[in-house]
């Protein structure tokens, strides 16, 4: 642990001397004693403190004598390190040098024994437990406390992923400050008194979207298994991990999490081949030391029945058939062969650098096209063109420590909570700290707008560039532009010709960055290259050593999958892509079913695996080595953790079938991925001008018609949190939001059913949103991409209860 | 002997409805508030000050100090807030006061709050006492009416808005910083400091927190002067303070006195111990003051000389014990209730209180172990000064001021039960019927 980065410190900051068992070292002014003895190396035992949550003092574990306090006077009293804050001139002497500071240490891990149960050797914290530690190395070999311990019913959830074993907890707070000061969701509490506290769940507010059907508010935080990570006792469990493995019996490796673009640095703890837990990693320019419940426990999704786990080809008779990979690649690279010319690409948003990369040369090397599209969602216009202008090749731009030192942080159609749960935490850090200021350009204030203390612009779907073009923007204010900025008119337009603000693309998925920066785009060629620039191209044809480059701007996922369904294109080489997502899921499957060649590069069987010609599995992050790339533009690589013999990465396959093809893409590994993509290199010549589309005109919708709000919740019906019940039992309870004079006028009655688009039935909740606008979410028990909707569609609305 | 005692606070106590506010008046009542309405703040402050008022809700820091520290500069609003959460055992003094002259507080209030610049005061009251409450707000109202609370009172440009709040019965929230957080409606534990509460207590603002006494005694020092007040008591312990005397003696009650005055004294005032009785211990000050024994009957009671028998003052409540009483089952239940009160945040006073219960039950019932004191001890030297606040500490006392005192009933208990070698009945009030 080091001292908290102070972001600000261009100026050195103030230095105060102080001499800690004898060494004098000097700190920043306000420095707490234990953090300043850590940077001496000396570790003070501590529970309660820990360095991202305000101190607290209550463990009492980390007292140490001060003989002078800076003013030649010393403490009668053994002080907190925790609490204490070095003072020029101050003497410190831990339990290293002070027998004062070692009873005193002794006699509160003494006490704090007294109700803990002896079950170590069941318990999940057995082997990596603070207390345990402590009381191996500094406690006694026999207790002295022979009398009755406090007993407690046990496991209590406090949600249905966290459980609470009052028996064994500390009481340090932790787990309560960190939900409250972090999170923000303070559901959990400390409750009743002396022995008998312990930690509570409050009682059922009327909070919004709440699900009141135990009488209690359950601990549901997108964040609460942080908890379980910094409990430095058993005392919180999940019910995913509990008694599953001792960790002295795991190996764990560094890794990053594949969920978001975000590239928060996760642990990953496996045994004989399974992963058993995923655990926050300690990166301070990134997530510090959090991550999202979906970064921690949904992790089983590549485990699942329906992985594949062997190439597939189809035979005559229509079936899918096991075969060899020299078999299944020869197929592929035949089949692609005939068709080659009239092919679409749809590589996906979660490819790393490397395999994005590859997917890029593919295309253009050995399917000699453009028409390549890694977005696998609604998109609009402007988006390719505000990628190529504004995002591709601009390396490390807008970072998180900048989140947290700027002046001011304009959310556009984008919900951090939900869709960059790093970004959510770190500006809600800043608020929080420095009283950042966040605005929001949103249909309404979210849960997480509210933790961020956000200031509401409020904008009707479809209509956010009004709403920005109202704001007086200017430097030391950052623009954050979600995905869902592509589907409204003029918005990315908007964006782009902002004068002042610095601004960054937050896209959802984690290979979406890399994917620019690879140029997955039928305008974009890798390292920022215009398609439509001759010179780019002779520039990359040289780097590839290939006669040419297609100069002809490709088509879209929307084009691709129109084409492919009326029989324009022949072929689909498809990555990791479900069909849900799509921007209008019925034509994708029509365009699957219509296209002549349909090779599938997948983890699992999907929706594209019916209709492919030849399956290849591909291997999961979690199989792999790779770089994702934030939505900063930063390099996250990381590393295997599971060598699984026979899976393969999408660079091998893609590779495999080029050669087939004898169009190789000239690399077979990720490490020569990289090197090729770091040799092709950015582009030095100009970026091409970006979109400038009008902004729509105001509508209303006609009678019996709303306009559609929406994104993808964090904890929803996504396929990459497939196996993990708990996990997804936290979810938030999917309702549909409105003004009372909106569902007054559909005729639907507060807290009775709204049916949107005839068929999707939600219960409706009065909130604060302009008229005519229903929020719903995107993927929660409705994937509203199968009725057609989206952010800024128009649909019918109306009542679902009997009249 | 009866010149002794000193009324002032509670010289109207047995006036004619004596908690109204035409009883209070007719006494002179709101005749100081009348005095200080014409005097600076500053001049409040220095007044206070100088007439060595130390605040008497047990750490005797002096009253018109601590509203000195409140920052000039501070933008926002000062609060006054008295400590009206009596709840230590033996402590007694504030609840009679409040009960038979409410408005000596609320004229004290009104005071102190101009003193600090308050525009709004509140009286945090114990939970369980809810006469003394409804008195209180009977009280608050009638001075609301007659003009002495509210906009511009008497005309002053003054303004001041009392509350009266009641707590949940937590002795925890007599802690200064655990009842500005119980005030604010949060559950109450004590305060990490810094921040001091005079610069940000209540609602981050900054505060003064007294106790009842402290501030009730304000009102006669603005009216009789602070040359009056320092004709009592002792050089660094001035004035008149309430002595609550209680246990085995004739006549338990409040005994108003300058301070510096003697157990053996107020003894004689209440009329000696009950017939046949001789003094075993005591308490100078509640419950988490070290016990004093016989030997101590001419210890001045003040600040300073209780200090320096090696206990404290606290809130002058003098429980006194006779020799029918066991040391033991008196400690024990002591323990009790602070294992009952601790409020859980830190470990020592949590943990240890809920270990030393039952190594004292054990003794009481005559099952100790051979080392048991000793444990006792070390288990008390690890609360002692480790804990979060001082109730902790206070916690710690009667044990170790028991064990000094009284080492032999403890190793009696290795083998005897209390109960044998001293039968609870004859400690009570009825124990002439049950041994006759």
């Amino acid at each position: 642990m080091t001292l908290e980065a102070n972001p600000e410190a261009q100026a050195p900051a103030e230095l105060v001397t102080v001499t800690i068992d004898d060494v004098g070292i000097s700190v920043p002014k306000g420095t707490l004693v234990i953090r300043a003895a850590e940077l001496l190396g000396i570790e003070i035992p501590r529970f309660c403190d820990h360095p991202l949550l305000e101190p607290v003092g209550a463990c009492r574990q980390c007292l140490v004598d001060v003989p002078d306090a800076g003013n030649g006077r010393g403490f009668p009293k053994p002080q907190a390190s925790c609490t204490i804050e070095v003072a020029p001139g101050m003497v410190v002497r831990t339990h290293a040098t002070s027998e004062v500071a070692a009873a005193a240490q002794r006699g509160t891990l003494e006490f704090l024994l007294v109700n803990h149960p002896l079950d170590c050797p069941v318990c999940d914290k057995g082997g990596e437990c603070p207390l345990q530690n402590q009381a191996m190395s500094h406690g006694r070999g026999e207790s002295r406390f022979h009398e009755t311990k406090r007993t407690f019913a046990k496991p209590v959830p406090v949600s249905a992923q966290v459980l609470l074993d009052r028996e064994r907890c500390v009481l340090c707070a932790r787990c309560t400050r960190f939900s409250d000061q972090i999170a923000g969701d303070p559901f959990i509490a400390l409750v009743e008194r002396g022995a008998s506290q312990q930690i509570g769940v409050g009682p059922s507010t009327d909070h919004r979207g709440s699900d009141d059907t135990t009488g209690t508010e359950p601990f549901h935080s997108y964040f609460s298994g942080n908890t379980i990570q910094i409990c430095p006792v058993g005392a919180l469990t999940s019910a995913d991990y509990r008694f599953r493995s001792r960790p002295f019996d795991l190996v764990s490796v560094p890794s990053v999490a594949e969920h978001d673009a975000c590239g928060a640095a996760v642990r990953i703890d496996h045994r004989r081949g399974a992963v058993m837990r995923r655990l926050a990693g300690d990166e301070p320019e990134v997530n510090e030391e959090w991550i999202s419940d979906k970064d921690r426990f949904a992790f089983t999704w590549t485990r699942q029945d329906d992985r594949l786990r062997t190439p597939l080809v189809r035979d005559e008779n229509g079936e899918l058939q096991p075969m060899s990979w020299p078999g299944a690649l020869a197929v592929a690279g035949r089949l692609l062969e005939g068709v080659r010319g009239s092919v679409g690409v749809l590589p996906g948003g979660r490819l790393t650098l490397e395999d994005a990369h590859a997917w890029s040369a593919f295309a253009r090397i050995s399917l000699g096209t453009n028409d390549v599209d890694f977005r696998s969602r609604a998109v609009g216009p402007e988006e390719a063109d505000f990628l190529a202008a504004h995002v591709a090749g601009r390396g490390l731009d807008v970072t998180y420590a900048d989140l947290e030192r700027t002046r001011r942080v304009v959310l556009v159609a984008l919900e951090p909570e939900d869709e960059a749960s790093a970004i959510f935490l770190r500006l809600r850090k800043a608020v929080r700290a420095r009283g950042l200021k966040v605005v929001t350009i949103a249909s309404h204030r979210s849960r997480g707008s509210e933790k961020l203390s956000a200031e509401l612009v409020p904008a009707v779907p479809g209509h956010e560039t009004e709403a920005l073009a109202a704001l007086d923007l200017g430097a030391g204010d950052v623009v954050l532009v979600g995905e869902r900025a592509a589907l409204v008119p003029g918005l990315l337009s908007a964006v782009a010709a902002l004068n002042g603000p610095r601004i960054a693309w937050v896209p959802r998925r984690a290979g979406d960055r890399a994917a620019v920066e690879a140029g997955l785009l039928p305008n974009l060629l890798p390292g920022a290259r215009p398609v439509t620039e001759a010179e780019a191209r002779a520039d990359l044809a040289a780097a590839w050593q290939v006669a040419g480059i297609p100069g002809i701007r490709g088509r879209d996922v929307v084009g691709i999958v129109d084409d492919a369904a009326d029989h324009a294109l022949q072929g689909l080489v498809v990555g990791g892509v479900e069909v849900g997502d799509l921007p209008d899921p019925a034509r994708a499957r029509a365009a699957l079913a219509g296209a002549q060649v349909v090779i599938s590069l997948e983890v699992r069987r999907s929706e594209v695996t019916d209709h492919a010609d030849v399956v290849l599995p591909v291997a999961p992050p979690v199989e792999k080595s790779g770089t994702f790339v934030t939505w900063e533009g930063r390099r996250r690589p990381f590393d295997t953790a599971l060598h699984e013999p026979g899976s393969v990465t999408d660079t091998r396959v893609l590779a495999g079938i080029a050669e087939e093809m004898g169009r190789p893409i000239g690399f077979r590994t990720t490490a020569d991925a990289l090197a090729d993509h770091d040799s092709v290199g950015r582009w030095d010549g100009q970026h091409p001008e970006g979109p400038s589309a009008a902004a729509a005109a105001p509508t209303r919708p006609p009678a019996g018609h709303v306009v559609v709000s929406t994104w993808r919740q964090l904890v929803d019906d996504g396929r990459g949190q497939d196996g993990q019940a708990e996990y997804k039992a936290t979810a938030r309870r999917p309702v549909a939001r409105a003004s009372a004079a909106t569902w007054s006028s559909l005729g639907v009655a507060a807290g009775g059913t709204v049916v949107l688009g005839g068929s999707a039935a939600f219960p409706a909740v009065v909130d604060d949103l302009p008229d005519d606008v229903v929020w719903v979410p995107g993927n929660n028990g409705v994937n509203l991409r199968e009725l057609g909707l989206g952010h800024g569609s128009t649909t019918t609305a109306g009542s679902g209860d009997d009249a | 002997m009866t010149d002794v005692l000193t009324p002032v606070l509670s010289a109207g106590w047995a006036d004619d409805r004596a908690w109204t506010l035409e009883a209070y008046t007719a006494r002179g009542g709101y005749r100081a508030l009348g005095k200080a309405l014409e005097m600076a703040p500053a001049d409040l402050i220095e007044l206070v000050k100088e007439s060595g008022l130390r605040g008497r809700g047990g750490a005797g820091f002096p009253t018109g100090m601590k509203w000195s520290f409140i920052p000039k500069d501070n933008p926002n609003p000062t609060y006054l807030v008295v400590n009206a959460d009596e709840s230590e055992p033996g402590t007694c003094k504030d609840i009679p006061l409040m009960m038979a002259s409410p408005h000596t507080l609320v004229e004290g209030v009104i005071i102190a709050s101009r003193a600090i610049g308050a525009q709004t005061a509140f009286i945090y009251v114990r939970g369980e006492v809810l006469h003394v409450v409804r008195r209180l707000r009977a009280a608050v109202r009638e001075a609301y009416e007659a003009g002495h609370l509210g906009t511009d009172i008497g005309g002053s440009g003054q303004n001041l808005e009392l509350v009266v709040h009641a707590g949940a019965g937590a002795y925890i929230c007599g802690e200064e910083t655990a009842l500005l957080d119980s005030l604010e409606g949060r559950r109450g534990q004590p305060r990490l400091r810094p921040p001091f509460p005079a610069v940000a207590g209540l609602y981050a603002s900054p505060t003064v927190i007294n106790n009842v006494e402290s501030i009730a005694s304000v009102p006669a020092i603005v009216d009789h002067g602070i040359e009056w007040f320092g004709s009592m008591g002792t050089e660094k312990s001035k004035g008149f303070t309430l002595y609550s005397l209680s246990g085995h003696v004739k006549r338990p009650g409040q005994y108003e006195a300058p301070l510096g005055i003697t157990l053996r004294e107020l003894l004689e005032l209440g009329g000696g111990l009950r017939d046949g009785s001789e003094l075993k211990f005591w308490t100078p000050g509640g419950s988490s003051t070290p016990i004093l024994t016989a030997e101590h009957l001419d210890v001045p009671l003040d600040y300073e000389g209780v200090g320096a028998a090696g206990s404290m003052l606290g809130t002058k409540a003098l429980q006194v014990f006779d020799q029918t009483t066991s040391v033991v089952r008196c400690v024990l239940r002591w323990t009790e209730f602070y294992k009952h009160e601790s409020c859980g945040k830190c470990t020592p006073c949590r943990e240890g209180t809920w270990w030393l219960v039952q190594v004292l039950r054990r003794l009481d019932s005559g099952e100790g172990r051979t080392g048991d004191i000793e444990l006792l001890q070390e288990l008390c030297g690890n609360i002692l000064g480790r804990s979060f606040c001082a109730l902790g500490d206070g916690a710690t006392s009667p044990i170790t001021s028991a064990i000094q005192h009284f080492r032999d009933e403890f190793e009696a208990g290795m083998h005897t039960p209390s109960s044998e070698l001293f039968p609870p009945a004859a400690s009570t009030l009825f124990a002439a019927e049950v041994t006759a």
